[in-house]
């Protein structure tokens, strides 16, 4: 009678090891010393852990600017793709109107449209776009808040959909009944409901954009002090020598956040998936 | 399940009975809520896809980009031209067998671990779903970057262990997509796990019981009884995944330093980026972009008709 479970309970647990090992070894490779990283017989664990990796990434490397640069462009994608994709959610669910059915349809396809291929037609939009508004043209941050947007929004949308269905309509027309105008329902009584599925789907625009690593490379050529952590990256991979403990903690750096966020919210993610999916 | 909240269109709906002025301001109020997205969306999404049509059928390179040359049309030139050069089609199968191999692995993983998932006490659950998570989370870069320096030729952790220190990875054009390829089936399992996890929570247990009481194994249940009454949600994660597979772009380009020795760990994409980018080929490199949407986009409508097929209303 037990031992299934207890089959299942031991492939669990080491599925589990072996999925966040590499994790384990990312965090571990950043605090070991530079000798203990050259060395042939890596061990798997440190007894003397440091922070030399970080300092010198943070310092010398100007890695702070870089992480600052991801933080402001992925907070303002969040941010603009909160609000835009709630009131698209909004429409589309809470309205029948024609070509609505085409509307849904062509957020699903954007989803699908490869961004790689995109990337091409983009930069030269960027760059003519660069020449009539600055602030979005090449080697500017404003250029990553826009192109992510667009790329966060279907997705968005998409999830925030099943959110706002999830909700009876009969607590906005109580609302209503109540004299509430239109703008107040739509945004506090709406808008506070939904919050739980928003913050789900402000974690998924917060990867796409933080996560990027294309468009960062596209479009901030010369700017350096433009650049955002994935591209800044590379930086530590050289011809002779890989600097391992430094790429390392660059990306502890860099993964953190995510995974914060991501634990921090993933009981609501696996609901809105679960409703983007299922519904 | 969950189930769709809309109201059967009836003859009672309340915008047939309302005046006729707030009946055409009704009419355009969804509209006005899905302005904001469409001014985001046609200029960024919408302007660009024509842009990629456009400029593949352009003779577009360095020259006209920064040498004032005339750009000239050449049709279907680009296509003949990419259609014609053998080098694409290679590309190209190994794309679809390297996308198909991720699937196949993906799915394996992902559906064996929900059930296993299913079966496990509280805490093994819970230690699994968290490990899941952050490799979920954790950004492709820095998966890429991970995974390259465990399998680095000197210093990688598996060369140490395997004993055979010196060993490049990223040497034979199919090793180093197998590396690859675990990095990305790493990054992509989670999703489809905890998907077919929820689709397994929502199967009524009687049903599994039933089958348990007629005499069924624990394999026979699963092929039998699951996979048949989670086939629409494997369908679309089988689809979903399709399209993340073949569009695998970050692992590549990081790991093999830009598609790997003389390109030979190219897919579809990262070949278009390098002739756009790489060869300063614009018009080329549109054109295979071009050909990889229509491919991604006759995937997509397989995807919709799945869920159609699910009876579900959009």
């Amino acid at each position: 009678m037990n031992r299934p479970r207890l089959a299942a309970n031991t492939v669990a647990v080491t599925a589990a090891a072996v999925t966040v090992f590499p994790i384990y070894w990312m965090v571990l490779s950043a605090v070991k010393p530079a000798g203990e990283i050259r060395s042939l017989q890596a061990r798997p664990w440190t007894l003397a852990p440091t922070l030399e990796h970080f300092r010198r990434v943070l310092g010398a490397e100007d890695f702070g600017r870089y992480l600052l640069n991801s933080a402001v462009v992925a907070l303002s994608v969040v941010a603009l793709s909160a609000v835009v994709a709630f009131l698209a959610a909004f429409a589309v669910t809470r309205f029948r109107f024609r070509f609505r059915t085409s509307v849904l349809i062509m957020f699903l396809v954007a989803q699908m449209v490869p961004a790689e291929a995109l990337t091409i037609p983009l930069f030269f939009l960027i760059r003519d776009l660069g020449a009539v508004v600055p602030g979005v043209g090449l080697n500017t941050l404003g250029s990553l808040v826009l192109v992510h947007l667009a790329f966060s929004l279907p997705f968005a949308t998409w999830m925030m959909r099943g959110f706002v269905a999830a909700v009876p309509e009969a607590i906005e027309e109580a609302a209503m009944i109540d004299g509430a105008s239109r703008t107040v329902i739509l945004w506090r009584v709406l808008f506070p409901l939904v919050a739980p599925g928003l913050v789900a789907t402000s974690v998924f625009s917060f990867i796409t954009a933080w996560n990027d690593f294309i468009f960062a490379r596209t479009f901030i050529i010369s700017a350096t002090h433009n650049q955002t952590l994935p591209a800044a990256l590379l930086v530590f991979f050289k011809p002779d020598e890989n600097d391992w403990g430094g790429i390392m903690a660059a990306s502890t750096l860099m993964t953190v956040p995510v995974l914060v966020f991501f634990v921090a919210v993933q009981r609501r993610l696996v609901a809105g998936l679960g409703g983007a999916v299922k519904d | 399940m969950t189930t769709v909240t809309t109201a059967p269109a009836g003859p009672e709906t309340p915008t047939r009975r309302a005046a006729p002025r707030t009946r055409r301001r009704d009419r355009l109020r969804p509209w006005l809520y899905l302005m904001p997205a469409a001014a985001v969306l046609l200029p960024l999404f919408g302007y660009p896809i024509s842009m990629l049509g456009l400029l593949s059928v352009f003779d577009y390179r360095q020259a006209q980009v920064s040498g004032g040359e005339p750009t000239t049309f050449v049709g279907f030139g680009n296509y003949a031209a990419v259609l014609g050069d053998r080098r694409f089609w290679s590309v190209l199968t190994q794309t679809a067998v390297f996308a198909a191999a991720l699937v196949a692995a993906t799915l394996a993983v992902g559906a064996a671990l929900a059930v296993v998932l299913s079966r496990a006490g509280r805490v093994p659950r819970l230690l699994l779903s968290l490990a899941a998570m952050a490799a979920w989370a954790a950004p492709a870069m820095t998966g890429s970057t991970v995974w390259m320096f465990l399998f680095d030729t000197d210093l990688g952790l598996v060369n140490q262990v395997l004993g055979i220190e010196g060993f490049n990875w990223f040497y034979d054009r199919w090793v180093a997509f197998g590396v690859i390829g675990a990095t990305v089936v790493w990054h992509s399992f989670p999703f489809v796990m905890v998907t077919l996890y929820a689709g397994i929570q929502a199967v009524p247990a009687s049903i599994l019981e039933a089958a348990e009481l007629d005499g069924a194994s624990a394999w026979q249940s699963f092929w039998r009884v699951l996979v048949p009454v989670l086939r629409p949600l494997i369908t679309i994660v089988v689809i979903q995944s399709i399209i993340w597979d073949f569009k695998v772009f970050t692992q590549i380009y990081v790991m093999t330093d830009g598609g790997g020795i003389a390109g030979q760990n190219s897919v579809l994409n990262v070949y278009a980026y390098q002739t756009a980018f790489g060869s300063s080929e614009y018009g080329l490199g549109s054109a295979i972009g071009v050909v990889m949407t229509l491919i991604l986009l006759a995937v997509t409508l397989l995807y919709i008709r799945a869920l159609y097929r699910r009876g579900e209303s959009l």
